[in-house]
């Protein structure tokens, strides 16, 4: 389990004292909000629609029991009695007071948790493969990488400035599951010819108002290389960046007005005198921080697939949840347990402070103590012993946890939207309520098979609407919400931006107007298809048709 | 009228009476003239220096069943809590 070093466990209480005597300036009108503004967004709090809203990194999604109690304590004392758990692998409070938020940021301290460089044109808080260390598919820990770039990038003097925010994404695994392609850096695993582990590096993706899948700006960087090559991405764009339009300012637009070609010349000069300098990284220091990461000892288990087949065919709900929120480990007689935060009429990613409670609970009874937190908002416990699902299963239902629909329709990404954040034009909550209570048939959704409803309240894409199977972006015409629907968009390692299928639709209509895109696809997918397989293959005029009929002519 | 958020806890808040700030819309000002909308909104600017209240701004409202409702959406929200979790807010 990964821990702060010393240097991290000093530093952040001293950021602390600082923060509660900035707190206290603010209070007194010693700072004006102007001042005080940048310094709070430092620490992860912004102001909302109805309070402050402090957001607090989950570094990789990874958690301890240890944490998550905090969490619920934080929710209980603090906020609503509940947290919101976002695509970044983050969670964030709704209900935050100015003046107590050094005290929150104390606890979380104490337990190893800050919200530093959860916002502000800095390098945010790098996210990855939630099943990271313990998936069979993996070819190493990319969490090594996130914690030497985080370690690098925390307070870099030259990178805390940056034209705007920058965000890094890495995945140890072929089937990313990390969304590294919409990332302003992504990071991909692979084997070169030799066989040698090394990154290929994508760099430009990103959603929000204009969105682009990251390109390729080097095949393949060995590990060593990967601070001075990253460095050199960043020195180009803090260089070159457009700091005079807040819309323009991101990595992606500068990628893609210059070519990637010309970029990849930029940094390759800028690199050539640093690539064997300081920042080449020494194996010890990857050993040193990989020990942070040690998995657990395993204790030598026998596959349980016999007996659970047995307990499967007895219990078709356990075979459903099995067969979909279970994940195979990569050591035998081990499973990777999928709890589902998106139960009918939920709103994705929020959780009580008593189920918190229970989940930490829960992680050190079946699963060595660790939380995993994904970017599709659920929480993942990671060293489940293949005996004891069964009955780990009972207890996930009873905390309505075990909705066996992972990776299926109703598993849906939404952001906060306009009940709760400030810059939303539309809310995103009552669409993901409305379409999860529209398709509560278990066997319809597993017929259904994969599918992903991404949905965002606004242009700037938190719900990652642009690559949902179906990505939903609402907006706001003369004051009335409306939702404009996207088809054919996938964050995986075949990543596409959705194409927009016609005007937006009010509200009342989304469920139907899902239910007739998925009819339409049921009817026409061939053997195995999954959704966004039959899109690809037929294109977008039959949907258009289904939903918009003879309309569809004049959209 | 002029809705706000308290600096002190960010919790929205309504110009009423007596240059107070009132959590309750219910309770806040409701501005007819545009001359007092001019000399409210300096009130609310000086409250604003003064460390009681963050961008306070004037917004539209139409007056249902004898109470003051924001026109926009927006401000619907903010007065009147999130839809999706009406029991932690006043309806």
């Amino acid at each position: 389990m990964y821990r702060y070093d010393e240097f991290d466990e000093r530093f952040v209480h001293e950021r602390v004292t600082q923060f509660r005597r900035q707190v206290q300036r603010r209070l007194k009108g010693e700072l004006t909000e102007d001042q005080f503004r940048p310094l709070r967004l430092m620490n992860g709090l912004y102001l909302q629609l109805h309070a402050y809203m402090l957001r607090i990194n989950v570094p990789y999604g990874t958690l301890s029991s240890k944490q998550m109690r905090k969490f619920a304590y934080i929710a209980r004392t603090y906020d609503k009695n509940y947290g919101h758990f976002t695509t970044r692998q983050n969670i964030q409070y709704n209900w935050i007071k100015l003046e107590q938020t050094p005290d929150i940021l104390k606890h979380l301290a104490d337990v190893e948790v800050t919200g530093i460089q959860s916002s502000g044109n800095c390098v945010r808080n790098i996210t990855s493969d939630q099943y990271a260390g313990r998936a069979k598919d993996e070819l190493a820990d990319p969490r090594i990488y996130c914690e030497l770039l985080r370690q690098y990038s925390f307070l870099h003097p030259e990178f805390s400035y940056l034209p705007r925010k920058f965000k890094i994404a890495v995945t140890g695994s072929p089937n990313d599951r990390a969304a590294v392609a919409v990332h302003d850096i992504g990071l991909r695993m692979h084997k070169n010819e030799q066989g040698e582990i090394g990154f290929e590096v994508l760099v430009g993706g990103g959603l929000g108002r204009t969105p682009y899948i990251g390109q390729t700006i080097r095949k393949w960087l060995a590990p060593e290389h990967l601070l001075s090559y990253v460095e050199s991405i960043l020195r180009i764009y803090n260089m070159q960046g457009r700091r005079d339009n807040i819309h323009k300012a991101r990595i992606k637009i500068i990628v893609n007005q210059m070519g990637i070609d010309k970029y990849r010349e930029l940094v390759d000069q800028d690199w050539e005198f640093t690539k064997n300098g300081v920042l080449k990284v020494p194996d010890e220091e990857v050993a040193r921080i990989n020990a942070y990461f040690a998995a657990p000892t395993y204790e030598k288990l026998a596959d349980q697939t016999a007996a659970l087949t047995k307990l499967r065919a007895g219990d078709k709900a356990f075979d459903r949840w099995l067969r979909g929120n279970v994940i195979e480990h990569k050591v035998p007689g081990y499973a990777i347990v999928n709890l589902s935060l998106k139960a009918p009429g939920k709103a994705p990613g929020d959780i009580t402070a008593d189920k918190m409670d229970a989940v930490a609970d829960l992680a050190d009874r079946y699963s060595l103590g660790e939380i995993r937190v994904s970017h599709r908002q659920n929480l993942v416990f990671v060293d489940v012993k293949q005996s004891e699902l069964y009955e780990l299963w009972h207890k996930l239902v009873d905390l309505e946890l075990a909705t066996p629909n992972l990776g299926l329709l109703t598993d849906i990404i939404c952001c906060p939207g306009l009940d709760f954040c400030a810059l939303a034009n539309a809310r995103s909550i009552p669409i993901a309520q409305d379409i999860s209570r529209a398709f509560t048939d278990l066997d319809e959704l597993q017929k259904i098979g994969q599918f992903t409803i991404n949905i965002s309240g606004c242009m700037n894409a938190c719900g990652h609407h642009h690559v949902g199977h179906i990505g939903i972006l609402g907006v706001d015409k003369r004051n009335e919400e409306f939702f404009q629907l996207t088809l054919g968009g996938s964050s995986d390692q075949r990543a596409s931006l959705g194409d927009r299928l016609g005007p937006g639709l009010p509200q009342s209509e989304i469920p139907a107007a899902i239910r007739k895109i998925v009819d339409t696809y049921l009817v026409v997918r061939e053997q195995g298809e999954r959704f966004l397989d039959t899109y690809r293959r037929i294109g977008i005029e039959p949907f258009k048709r289904a939903v918009y009929g003879d309309q569809s002519q004049a959209a | 009228m002029i809705i706000a958020n308290r600096l002190r806890d960010g919790v929205v808040v309504f110009l009423g009476p007596g240059e107070g700030w009132e959590p309750s819309i219910a309770a806040g000002t409701v501005i007819e003239e545009a001359n007092d909308a001019e000399r409210l909104l300096a009130v609310a600017k000086r409250h604003e220096g003064e460390c009681r209240v963050i961008d306070p701004i004037l917004i539209e409202v139409e007056i249902k069943d004898g109470k003051p409702r924001p026109i926009a959406i927006r401000e619907v929200v903010r007065a009147f809590g999130p839809t999706v979790r009406t029991d932690l807010t006043e309806v």
